[in-house]
């Protein structure tokens, strides 16, 4: 094959732009969102939540959630002056259309604890994973493929916060994606959006300029089960000890 | 030589094993999905068709690009921390065509949500007893929901 210095001339620039099309690669899904620059968690200010019940439906709406299942809930702690190791706990239906009216202030304290997964850095969940279908993302957020779960629930039990289900109808492990659809738009999650009171706020651990870093600063904050070392990003500020 | 006598089984085995382990590894290249391990032990894609889910709540930025006067309501009153969608529910739908009507909400219902009286809740949260407050009228009828304070005044 004879190729003559003014064809090689032409060929070898369209060569360089093919070849830097390889190494380029499909693009993602949303532009101007870089993985790496992000790592999500959330901030839960529990003096803030009055119980509504605003994110779990926020939730179950954005996310198709299946009657009976959640990927966030609202928990009451009524906790007793003379019985702080055991606190009544109800959530009826999640929280989902509110709790009872409590009439007067009987013995010891109430308050609301929201409830969602925590997007653990060192999860259990990912870890247990026969198939590689759970895993933490480049920015923090743990996330199911469900085309690759064989639904076997390992994880399920595995989550030391009660977080995930199987989908009674995918028959695979559900959970919450901290609304990876909205955050990669660089929206907030559904419940944070609906919560009216602000006791929700998403949090971008990786982003200098994002609130929580102040907060946690000025704040005692504290995440759920710290002595199981799971590397939770869900912070609650004003959590009581006798919370589970 | 007589060490190598049947060394012809051991080329066998061997070609066997080589076949086999080629057979394995085509199979397996053919099966595992190509994004497989580009972060981790996972599938990479996965990531993309997550984030490619379709919304439901189009968010605050969006419904104040264009009702810029209840925005505007809002922000001098008590509800200016509540975003649109707490109250309305989901509405991208109606942010993406504006034909599509939000339903009408009920204030007799959704405003007790909050602020039904509760010794639970926070004791600064304003909080009635729905029936001896308004004796069953409408919220709507005294406080305008998106400013709520009497005094306030203003539109719905």
């Amino acid at each position: 094959m004879n190729i003559s210095r003014r064809q090689m001339l032409i060929l070898l620039p369209a060569a360089a732009v093919a070849w830097e099309s390889i190494l380029a690669g499909t693009p993602e899904s949303s532009p101007n969102y870089k993985m790496t620059e992000h790592w999500w968690g959330m901030l839960i200010d529990i003096p803030k939540c009055i119980g509504c019940g605003n994110c779990v439906r926020a939730c179950q709406a954005e996310n198709d959630v299946p009657d009976g299942f959640f990927r966030t809930w609202v928990e009451r702690y009524h906790v007793t002056d003379w019985n702080m190791e055991n606190p009544e706990v109800i959530s009826p239906d999640g929280g989902k259309e509110g709790f009872p009216s409590v009439t007067q202030d009987t013995d010891g304290k109430y308050f609301f604890v929201p409830k969602l997964c925590n997007h653990c850095a060192d999860s259990p969940c990912t870890q247990v994973c026969p198939v590689g279908a759970t895993f933490i993302s480049p920015d923090g957020v743990v996330l199911v493929d469900q085309t690759y779960c064989l639904g076997c629930a390992y994880c399920v039990q595995a989550c030391p916060y009660g977080c995930r289900y199987i989908h009674p109808q995918k028959k695979v492990a559900d959970k919450c994606t901290l609304c990876y659809h909205r955050i990669t738009k660089g929206l907030t999650t559904a419940c944070c959006e609906a919560c009216p009171t602000g006791a929700r706020q998403l949090a971008d651990l990786k982003n200098p300029k994002d609130p929580i870093h102040a907060f946690l600063k000025t704040h005692d904050v504290q995440v759920l089960k710290p002595q199981m070392a799971t590397g939770a990003k869900v912070f609650y500020n004003g959590l009581d000890g006798s919370v589970r | 030589m007589s060490v190598f006598k049947d060394s012809g089984h051991l080329f066998r085995l061997a070609a066997l094993y080589i076949v086999g382990s080629l057979t394995f590894l085509g199979i397996r290249g053919f099966l595992v999905p190509k994004s497989f391990g580009e972060y981790g032990h996972y599938r990479g894609n996965a990531i993309a068709e997550i984030a490619a889910r379709p919304i439901h709540f189009a968010g605050h930025q969006a419904c104040e690009t264009c009702h810029t006067d209840v925005q505007q309501m809002k922000q001098s009153g008590m509800h200016a921390q509540v975003n649109c969608e707490a109250c309305h529910g989901p509405l991208a739908k109606h942010a993406d065509d504006p034909s599509v009507q939000p339903a009408k909400l009920d204030t007799a219902v959704l405003c007790v949500r909050c602020h039904a009286v509760s010794a639970a809740k926070p004791k600064n949260f304003p909080q009635v007893a729905a029936l001896d407050h308004s004796n069953g009228l409408p919220c709507e009828t005294c406080h305008k929901p998106h400013s709520p304070a009497i005094s306030a005044g203003g539109a719905k």
